[in-house]
């Protein structure tokens, strides 16, 4: 199974992880997580902690509720039963703990989604100063050292669309930092990019992983999963099937589900 | 056959006005007919026509009496204003063109700009008002003509734009009661013609008022044309709304910023902008709308034109008096319709 990983990988980033100590401080704690889409039950009883500074990675066949649980983290989707608590405050109805969660918690698309109209510098400061009520000129100092941090420094005043797609994600992962963020949310962060831009993105994350940001991804890049993630979690049918260190998951597959999905992924 | 030379544009006459007996028939009856309409207008405006002198004169000739319109134009454009102080409302008019063709250039936009668009047309309208600096007050019943046209275009466009917006975003809120009660507002406007609008605003509206309160027909009439075109900006606004994708709405989310920060720096500026052409077709039925006001005897640029026509020692140029107002309502709503198409090239819509 590890030579075929190899073998299947899109992108060569590097040296495989070596697995780290982690802390004892919870940053995401979700229990007993549902969701229904009109009568679609999404999500069957989610459970599922995330220490600070731990990288998680979630995958499974598509409709599997992977992107489902990540959007109920920041209620970009509501869920209908369970808790979820973001860095010690309750998800609510609330929509102040609502606002506190979502520019405590940063989310990276899958489209991207940067603001067509603004620049990318704009881009950066929107949140900061209009959230956070940042002065501006600490939060365009701010967005050029974090687009610095994405390699992309030297792009600040074009627009978005004048950047590649590689680009353009890496300034949306640029946005997120701005806020300086106790989690990061990836939500299929490569699937709408070309192969050859791949790279580039999930280097930036691997960077970002090693620096000891908090990050859930949801991915299909398998090779990226084995080397940066300390934990991989396996969803089918909206159930967290198998949960375990990328070592052990790829090399040793406990369910038939993960199995299967393995084998038809690599 | 003769031959024709191989001109490319002989080959294309040929090719769409005279490839068969039939078509040829038809392009040379089509020539005449167009070719002696055209030549019996410029035989009525030009040739024959009547550029001074007065009613008699223009009875004896054949062609358009332009005397007529030279003796009444200042008459329609404005009412019955005192004629030696009808340097202030010409004074009201160019002001709107100044502020007009400043907007043009993307070099003058700026807060500047915004106030005086603000406080020029409030000034030059108490400077039509007078009673100080010893300008004599005008009452304002007789103000008309264009000076009130372009008022009520003016503040009809500028109140039914930013309630438009409001009532495109009521229509997509997540709360059922603001979402019905903009529907049924948009659905119950858009439902009845302007005119019962006006009649209702004139007719009616005093019936409901305590005894002793008067409300100015110029502003019953104004606030039915602000409700009415207000429907309208609504769904035209809401087009822009939906043309985004939700990945828009979404990542706005996700930054944590709140309903009011989300629409005004990330949802409206570019729902606007693609809007600008509706937008602007909206504003132009608005500004000719206006001239409807003179059914409930508003004495706006339609209604002195009409007036105009009365005159007795003046009796029968109708075509020349409606050519003059048609000419000015063109003018201005072809102004209106080239700075959005300039408007369009600067933002790169």
């Amino acid at each position: 199974m590890q030579q075929k990983l190899e073998k299947a990988a899109v992108a060569d980033l590097g040296h495989a992880r070596q697995p780290r100590p982690l802390s004892d401080e919870i940053a995401v704690k979700i229990s007993g997580l549902h969701k229904w889409f009109a009568g679609f039950h999404a999500l069957r009883g989610i459970s599922l902690s995330v220490r600070k500074g731990e990288t998680v990675v979630v995958c499974g066949p598509s409709g599997s509720g992977k992107s489902t649980l990540i959007r109920c983290i920041n209620r970009l989707e509501v869920h209908d039963k369970g808790r979820i608590t973001v860095g010690g405050t309750l998800l609510s109805n609330d929509i102040r703990d609502i606002e506190r969660i979502r520019a405590d918690v940063g989310m990276v698309f899958q489209q991207f989604n940067l603001f067509p109209h603004l620049n990318v510098l704009s881009n950066l400061t929107l949140g900061p100063i209009w959230v956070k009520k940042t002065p501006r000129p600490a939060a365009e100092q701010s967005a050029l050292a974090n687009l610095k941090r994405v390699h992309i420094e030297e792009q600040a005043y074009k627009y978005p669309s004048q950047l590649s797609g590689g680009q353009q994600q890496r300034v949306a992962i640029a946005r997120s930092l701005c806020m300086n963020p106790s989690l990061l949310l990836f939500d299929e962060p490569t699937s709408a990019l070309d192969p050859e831009m791949i790279k580039e993105v999930l280097e930036v994350m691997m960077g970002l992983s090693r620096e000891g940001i908090t990050m859930i991804v949801v991915t299909h890049e398998m090779n990226f999963a084995n080397m940066v993630a300390d934990r991989v979690i396996f969803m089918d049918e909206g159930e967290i099937v198998e949960q375990n260190t990328p070592e052990e998951f790829f090399a040793n597959p406990q369910h038939e589900r993960s199995k299967l999905f393995l084998s038809q992924i690599l | 056959m003769i031959d024709l030379p191989r001109n490319p544009i002989w080959l294309w006459l040929k090719k769409n006005f005279f490839s068969s007996p039939f078509n040829i028939v038809l392009t040379l009856l089509l020539l005449y007919v167009a070719t002696k309409l055209l030549w019996n207008f410029i035989d009525w405006a030009v040739l024959q026509a009547i550029w001074s002198g007065d009613a008699s004169t223009c009875r004896q000739s054949e062609g358009a009496c332009w005397a007529y319109v030279r003796e009444k134009a200042r008459y329609v454009l404005f009412g019955h204003y005192p004629y030696e102080e009808q340097w202030r409302p010409q004074l009201f008019v160019a002001i709107f063109f100044l502020l007009s063709l400043l907007t043009q250039f993307k070099r003058c936009w700026s807060k500047h700009l915004v106030a005086a668009w603000v406080v020029l047309p409030l000034g030059a309208a108490l400077l039509m008002w007078g009673g100080f600096f010893g300008l004599p007050h005008v009452e304002m019943q007789e103000w008309g003509g264009l000076p009130l046209t372009l008022a009520l275009a003016f503040l009809g466009i500028s109140a039914s734009y930013p309630i438009g917006i409001v009532l495109a975003l009521a229509r997509r809120s997540e709360m059922p009661i603001i979402r019905a009660l903009s529907v049924i507002y948009i659905e119950v406007i858009r439902g009845v013609p302007l005119i019962s609008l006006l009649f209702m605003a004139a007719v009616m509206f005093p019936l409901f008022l305590p005894e002793g309160v008067t409300i100015s027909k110029v502003l019953r009439a104004q606030v039915a044309i602000i409700m009415f075109a207000s429907a309208y900006m609504a769904e035209v606004v809401r087009g822009g709304l939906q043309s985004l994708s939700k990945g828009q709405y979404e990542a706005a989310d996700a930054i944590g910023l709140s309903y009011t920060k989300k629409m005004v720096f990330v949802i409206l500026p570019q729902a606007l902008k693609t809007v600008i052409a509706p937008t602007v077709n909206t504003f132009i039925g608005l500004f000719k709308d206006t001239s409807l006001v003179f059914i409930i005897s508003l004495s706006d640029m339609m209604f002195t034109t009409q007036a105009s026509l009365q005159d007795a020692d003046w009796l029968g140029f109708t075509i020349e008096g409606y050519i003059f107002a048609a000419l000015i309502y063109f003018v201005f709503c072809y102004f209106i319709s080239f700075s959005s198409s300039r408007l369009e090239r600067e933002l790169k819509v």
